[in-house]
């Protein structure tokens, strides 16, 4: 290892901000060693450089921006679709115990139905196009934002509510001064999930509707033609673009969080 | 209210809930006889039942009467009926059996091999800072590539035999099973960990009778989420590559645009994943009873 400048680690040789580095380095190291000194003789065993280069073609030939842009922007209409939506539904359960008998066990049973199973119906019903593509995005991000608004209207304390009461507030301003605030954290948390969710959605859509360009579609053509390097430069954009709506969702969430002190929602 | 927090919800009631249920029942009516409390309670639940089916009964009216003038091209949406007899050969021949039982197994050793990597992870990385430190980066790099991004590098590297299914499935429940485990260990209270020091608890006792049960909800959390998304990938998988097992159903009806097999499949995935969460949950109640007596 190299010697680094770091007042005496407390215990061992790595100081601690560098641990997390060595793991991956001696991957890296091994990886590099196996094409290097040919451990394995298989076409799949591509060079890190190679995988580099790739990485370097794709972009200034911008085509993986091309294919980024258009995964995303369908996540972004599915996400708003699905988080519209679940919001209003959310809300509706939350608020009102006969909609919630009438229409949480159906809503419950209808979860429970493996996301990904909807795809083949989806596409008989809205063909191998965006449509159907955005119609299971929004699907994906419509369960979680449903759920956690459901809940988080639900556990709002019973004393915030009569003090609303004894101050006679409007039910517009009910809404607005106490059980949204109170029920904002585990909203956020849902709005984050369906987020999530709607990303890999997005993945598997492309995968499931081969039709478009996207970043899916990079891969999975990545995949026919054996090209290994195309392949780990997706692995590595599907992680950064994860990384990222992650960071984004929960800058938002502490931005949008900040009064209450800590966040309660963390996922 | 922090039993909601704890328990992934879902709408059906459990035991759990007919015990904070039966306490307010006994604050509101103090005064009433235990009979007449249960009949009332019995009532209570008869009604939430019954509501619970107009809505699926209108939609299945609806899809009856929209398959039968033909409103939608059969093609498109089979008739209720048509879904029912798919449903019922698929059951009679066997067939529906065989592919049921290639997905169940499946299911379950990859969440078994997930399960048992998610928990040993975790609780390296709750016990051990120096674990930690070297492991949870990449671990969180690692998680925030979906399973479906893995997958078709997976593809390349074993193929699309059985080995891709199970290091799919395993990755799919590894991830929040080794996280919860970690956040649950982690987020020990402090002034637990105290009073097991004061009583002076070597470190088994510290962590038997202290951490472990204080970090079995939030464990047991991420093993419920572990068993979800396994689901989740065990039918994505199957779709993308299989030729046994539900999703190659539900593949092999669209491909011959007989969507009664389609529906008929999904139906069934729909009802497994909901007996397995429910039998999740059962555990749950056995598990984590002594907890409840808190509330």
């Amino acid at each position: 290892m190299t010697p680094t400048i770091v007042p005496k680690p407390p215990r061992g040789w790595v100081p601690r901000p560098l641990r997390g580095f060595v793991i991956p380095v001696l991957l890296l190291a091994a990886w590099w060693a196996a094409v290097r000194f040919g451990w394995s003789s298989s076409p799949l065993l591509v060079a890190p450089s190679k995988v580099w280069q790739t990485g370097i073609d794709q972009v200034v030939s911008s085509k993986v921006f091309a294919a980024l842009g258009a995964s995303l922007w369908r996540d972004l209409i599915g996400f708003a679709i699905g988080a519209g939506a679940g919001l209003g539904v959310g809300a509706l359960l939350g608020a009102s115990r006969l909609a919630e008998k009438l229409v949480g066990p159906s809503f419950h049973t209808l979860k429970q139905i493996s996301l990904f199973a909807w795809i083949p119906l989806l596409s008989v019903w809205f063909g191998l196009g965006d449509a159907a593509k955005v119609a299971f995005l929004s699907l994906a991000a419509f369960f979680p934002v449903v759920l956690n608004t459901f809940e988080g209207i639900r556990s709002v304390p019973p004393d915030l509510l009569e003090v609303a009461r004894v101050l006679k507030f409007t039910p517009a301003q009910r809404w607005r001064n106490v059980i949204l605030p109170a029920a904002s954290p585990s909203i956020f948390a849902g709005i984050h999930l369906g987020l999530i969710y709607a990303w890999l959605a997005t993945l598997g859509a492309e995968y499931l509707l081969v039709s478009g360009e996207g970043i899916g579609n990079l891969m999975i053509d990545g995949r026919e033609h054996f090209w290994m390097d195309l392949v780990l430069f997706g692995v590595f954009v599907v992680g950064l673009v994860g990384f990222t709506l992650n960071w984004i969702a929960s800058r938002i969430e502490a931005r949008a969080l900040a009064w209450r002190g800590r966040s309660v929602a963390q996922f | 209210m922090r039993l909601h927090l704890m328990i992934p919800p879902d709408g059906v009631a459990t035991p759990l809930d007919f015990g904070i249920d039966a306490k307010r029942g006994d604050n509101g009516f103090a005064k009433a006889s235990r009979a007449a409390w249960l009949r009332s309670f019995a009532d209570q639940r008869l009604r939430d039942w019954l509501l619970a089916w107009p809505l699926p009964l209108a939609v299945l009216a609806l899809w009856a009467l929209a398959a039968h003038f033909e409103w939608i091209a059969p093609q498109v949406l089979p008739s209720p009926d048509a879904v029912a007899l798919t449903l019922k050969e698929s059951l009679l021949s066997g067939e529906l059996w065989a592919n049921l039982q290639v997905s169940l197994m499946r299911v379950l050793a990859g969440f078994a091999i997930g399960l048992v990597g998610g928990l040993a992870l975790g609780v390296a990385m709750g016990l051990s800072p120096t674990v930690k430190d070297y492991v949870y980066p990449l671990f969180k790099a690692f998680a925030q590539v979906p399973v479906l991004g893995w997958l078709p590098l997976l593809m390349l590297l074993v193929g699309i035999d059985e080995a891709l299914k199970i290091i799919l499935i395993s990755k799919a429940a590894l991830v929040p099973i080794a996280l919860n485990t970690y956040k649950g260990i982690q987020n020990v209270p402090t002034r637990f960990i105290e009073v097991g020091r004061v009583l002076r608890f070597t470190r088994r006792q510290m962590l038997t009778k202290v951490v472990f049960p204080a970090a079995l909800a939030p464990i047991w959390n991420g093993i419920r989420y572990g068993f979800t998304h396994a689901w989740l990938a065990l039918v994505v998988v199957e779709l993308l590559a299989s030729s046994e097992g539900l999703g190659y159903m539900i593949v092999y009806g669209r491909q011959l645009f007989q969507l009664d097999v389609v529906l008929a499949a999904v139906v069934v995935v729909g009802a497994v994943g909901y007996t397995l969460d429910k039998a999740l949950a059962a555990i749950e109640t056995r598990l984590l009873g002594w907890r409840k007596e808190a509330f």
